[in-house]
Order: C-alpha cells, then structure tokens, then sequence
C-alpha cells in the first residue's frame, strides 16, 4: 500500500511525518539538524529516497544535506560518510557547502550592485539556500535560489555549486530591491513539457523566466500592479511571493503576490487579478490540486502589517474556477484566536486519488486534509515555526 | 598538537564529541597562526569550511570570535602568532558564538 512522506522544515530544526495512504496516523521523526533554521527540503521525482536539505544559520552560514534513504541518515554530498574526507593527495573534497557567484570573465557576469531598502547601491552577498528544486529526471541535478537573488545548478548531486549568472546579470538585476525576508528568489518552476523553460520568483523584484536552459532570462511582470512601488507597473520591483503550476498545463501559471492573486495563461507573458471575494488577497502560499487543475489554494493573511490570519479564524481558501470565486474552508481548522501565518514554501498536495493537502504555520501545526481541503487535522501542533512543506507519494 | 574548541553546532556537523586536536604546519617563522589552524581544521574537517570563515575571502564571519588564553584575537590578522600556550597545546584556540546570551 502507497504511503505520504511529509519533509517540513522549521525555524529549529527538520522533521518527517509518514502516513499509509489513508492519512489518518503519522509517525514523527526528528528533530533532524537541530537547532537549525531548515529553510526547504525536497525530494528527487525521479527518485523519491534522494532528499536534499538546506540548513543554515547566521552564525555557521549555508549547509547543503543529502540524504540517499528518504531521510533516514543525512550527509554533506561533499563528505559522504564513511569516505576520506580529503583526496589522496590531502586535498579537501568538494565543497557542497560553497555558493560564490560567478564572476569569471568567460562564463559568468562582473558582481555589480543591488539596491538597498533605501535605494542605495550594495553589493551582492550571499547569505543562504531559500529553495531546492530537484530535476524532474535526474537525482543528481538540483537547484537551489538563494539569497541574494541568484540561481545556482549543482549536477553531481549536490557536490558542486554553479550560479547560471545570466539571470543577476540579465540587465535589470541593479534595481532588485530586497522585500521584508530578505532578497531571495524562493520559488523554482520546471516545465514538464520543456526542459529547457524554468521559471523563477524573487522578492521583491518579480517573476523571470528562461527558455533556453538558464542561459538568458527575461522578467514576466506585465499585468502585475503594485502601488507600493513608484513606478506599480515597472517591469521589474513586484514582490511576488509565490507561484504555483499544475504539470498538465504548464502555461498556466498562479501567482500570490504581496497583495493580489494573480493568474496567467501564457506562460508568465501577460498576467491578471483573480482575487475576486478573497477576504483579503495579501498571502504567502499557493498552490493547485494535484487532479484539477483549475483548482487552486491560498491562506489569506490580515495585512502586511500584520502578517497573522484575519479575525483569528485560519482560513484556506480554494476556487474551482481557477480564481475568482473562492470558498473558505474551515472544517478542523482553529476559527478563533488565531494569529498564525503561513510561509511562501509551507504549502504542498499529494497526487494519491483524493488529493491530499498539507500547510504549517509559523505557531509550529502541520494541518493534513485527505479530502482536498474539505476537512482537516492537525499532523503535529507544536514544532517550531514552519518554514517549509513538502510531500512526496511513495510506492 | 594543537586544540580547538568548537561551538556545539560545529561539533555536531564534525560529529565530534569534544575538542579537536591537530596536527598544524608552521609557518615560515616557526610559529602557528589562525590561518594555519584554520587550514589544519578544515581539512580534517572539511563540512566546516565556510562555517567559521567565507569560502571565498577567508573572512572570519561576522558572528564569530576567537579567544585563547582569556585574550580576544578576533581582530587579530589571521597571520600573527597565536599565543605560545595554544602553540604548545596548553589551551585551546576557542572558537565561540559572538553572542553572550539573550
């Protein structure tokens, strides 16, 4: 009988909750890297017992972690365990932890400046791993967005690090600001259908996209407004907070913006508002049924100002009409005295039958519903606060 | 032999229970330095590199010191010799997280 695995990463550490198909019993594993902040974990779709992990901290910096038994044990792909940790001729291994940008004259783009909060030029510098997205063929190609804003590829599993410096350096990177968490690109998108085209998210600069593997890039903003920005309809400065894409349709593309959900159905080319009778359109997650692909989530959040759920009731909401009209559904979930939020990468579906969706919050729950949202139940109530869902479908 | 006291984080990622003793090359002038600790350290631990200093410019980070002998030597240049108590293995270099408590 198939079962789930949960990989959530926290503010504290990483934990794995496992379930038969049924989800209704999960066993709790962790913590894994405790004490660490646990900004993503994700497991190959070519080979579900290869999980990667970013652990990071902001004394000791980025970790890179790999596991190769579905979370069972863990190492640095650099140092795999039991091996020489240096060559025979006493040279350090790979060093699966480095990140640098590329700035060699022949591949790579001079390391110019940012802007600031405040409009002053600075220098890139980076500070962790936001997001890793295994290849949807291979296990030992990966992808990591890191902050600041850049993506890097590593194709011997983890081992080594290389930025695809034809996004920072596509033109527009001088004015990327940062947005409240940092200038990081947190969301990584590959087409099923063409794996030359990536698409990609950075707060607080916009979406972009590729079609020849990473190699130029361009941004995908047009439609965006935000009028917290001086130019709302500039071609780059949205902070876009996450976007989301059904594998059956690859063209289509959710996004939840700062404030607004948005939709587009030419690849990022043109988008346009779907918040419709959504109580207040600013959030962090999204996300589509696994079945359905004009059924999609969000967790509305008060305000930024406030960034807590609205009137104490923690709310998914879900259209069936791929935006617009919208549902709240409320069954298992707390509907007073909540003040919780829910991150941009805390939100995953399973593909079983009936399609299975999971949430954390920052108060530490994972809340489970096997019934794509109809009802819900809390996994664990009381980890540290949730930076990251996924799940995975095992055989 | 020189000793090396971690931070608990960093002896979980070195999966050592202690402190590190080494084996470290001197310098041209005889003496041993951070750098050379440093160097000593990393390679025998290689999943700390860029945990105490940046891969790229070798820069301590910014929330970490080092002490030895109840002297501060996180200011020090990483080529200046280490006081002869740590050389000799009577104290250890310590390195600590910058923060007191909170």
């Amino acid at each position: 009988m198939s079962g789930v695995r949960v990989l959530v990463g926290t503010r504290k550490g990483a934990f794995i909750l496992t379930s038969d198909a049924k989800r209704e019993r999960w066993e709790v594993d962790g913590p894994h890297f405790a004490g660490w902040e646990m900004y993503h974990l994700k497991g190959s779709p070519a080979d579900p017992n290869r999980l990667y992990a970013s652990q990071s901290s902001g004394w000791f910096g980025q970790i890179i972690q790999r596991s190769d038994d579905g979370g069972k044990t863990w190492h640095q792909p650099g140092t795999p365990p039991g091996e020489p940790t240096t060559t025979p001729e006493g040279m350090p291994k790979a060093e699966s932890n480095k990140f640098v940008y590329d700035t060699s004259p022949e591949t790579g783009k001079p390391l110019t400046t940012h802007q600031w909060y405040d409009g002053t030029p600075r220098p890139w510098e980076f500070k962790r791993v936001w997001h890793l997205e295994p290849s949807l063929t291979d296990p030992d190609v990966v992808y990591a967005g890191v902050e600041d804003a850049a993506l890097f590829r590593s194709t011997d599993g983890g081992q080594n690090w290389k930025e695809l410096p034809g996004l920072r350096g596509h033109g527009t990177g001088p004015y990327w600001q940062p947005g409240a968490g940092g200038m990081c690109l947190h969301t990584i998108i590959l087409d099923p259908s063409d794996p030359k085209r990536i698409f990609i998210a950075i707060s607080a600069a916009g979406a972009f996209r590729t079609d020849d593997g990473g190699e130029t890039w361009r941004p995908i903003n047009k439609g965006l407004f935000s009028q917290y920005i001086p130019d709302p309809t500039a071609e780059v400065g949205h902070c876009v907070h996450h976007v989301a894409m059904h594998p059956s349709r690859p063209g289509v593309l959710f996004m939840q913006k700062h404030w607004d959900v948005m939709r587009s159905d030419d690849a990022g080319d043109s988008w346009r508002e779907v918040s419709g009778n959504l109580p207040t359109d600013f959030g962090f997650v999204i996300d589509v049924h696994a079945h359905e692909p004009e059924t999609i989530y969000v967790v509305p959040i008060k305000s930024d100002s406030l960034h807590y759920v609205a009137d104490g009731k923690l709310r998914v909401y879900r259209s069936r009409t791929g935006g617009n009209e919208w549902e709240a559904l409320t069954k298992g979930l707390p509907q007073s005295d909540c003040y919780v939020n829910v991150l941009r990468d805390a939100m995953a579906v399973d593909s079983l039958e009936s399609c299975g969706v999971y949430f954390g919050t920052t108060g530490g729950q994972v809340y489970a519903s096997a019934d794509a949202g109809d009802t819900w139940a809390p996994i664990v109530r009381d980890l540290p606060a949730v930076l990251s869902v996924e799940v995975q479908v095992l055989p | 032999m020189i000793r090396v006291a971690l931070p608990y984080h960093l002896r979980n990622l070195a999966k050592v229970d202690d402190e590190v003793t080494l084996e470290v090359n001197l310098d041209a002038d005889g003496q041993v330095t951070l750098r050379s600790v440093l160097d000593a350290l990393e390679a025998k631990y290689p999943m700390l590199r860029g945990t105490i200093r940046d891969h790229d410019t070798q820069k301590r980070r910014p929330f970490l010191r080092f002490f030895a002998g109840g002297e501060d030597l996180s200011h020090e240049s990483a080529d200046a010799p280490l006081p002869g108590s740590v050389a000799t293995g009577a104290e250890p270099l310590v390195v600590l997280g910058a923060i007191a408590g909170g």
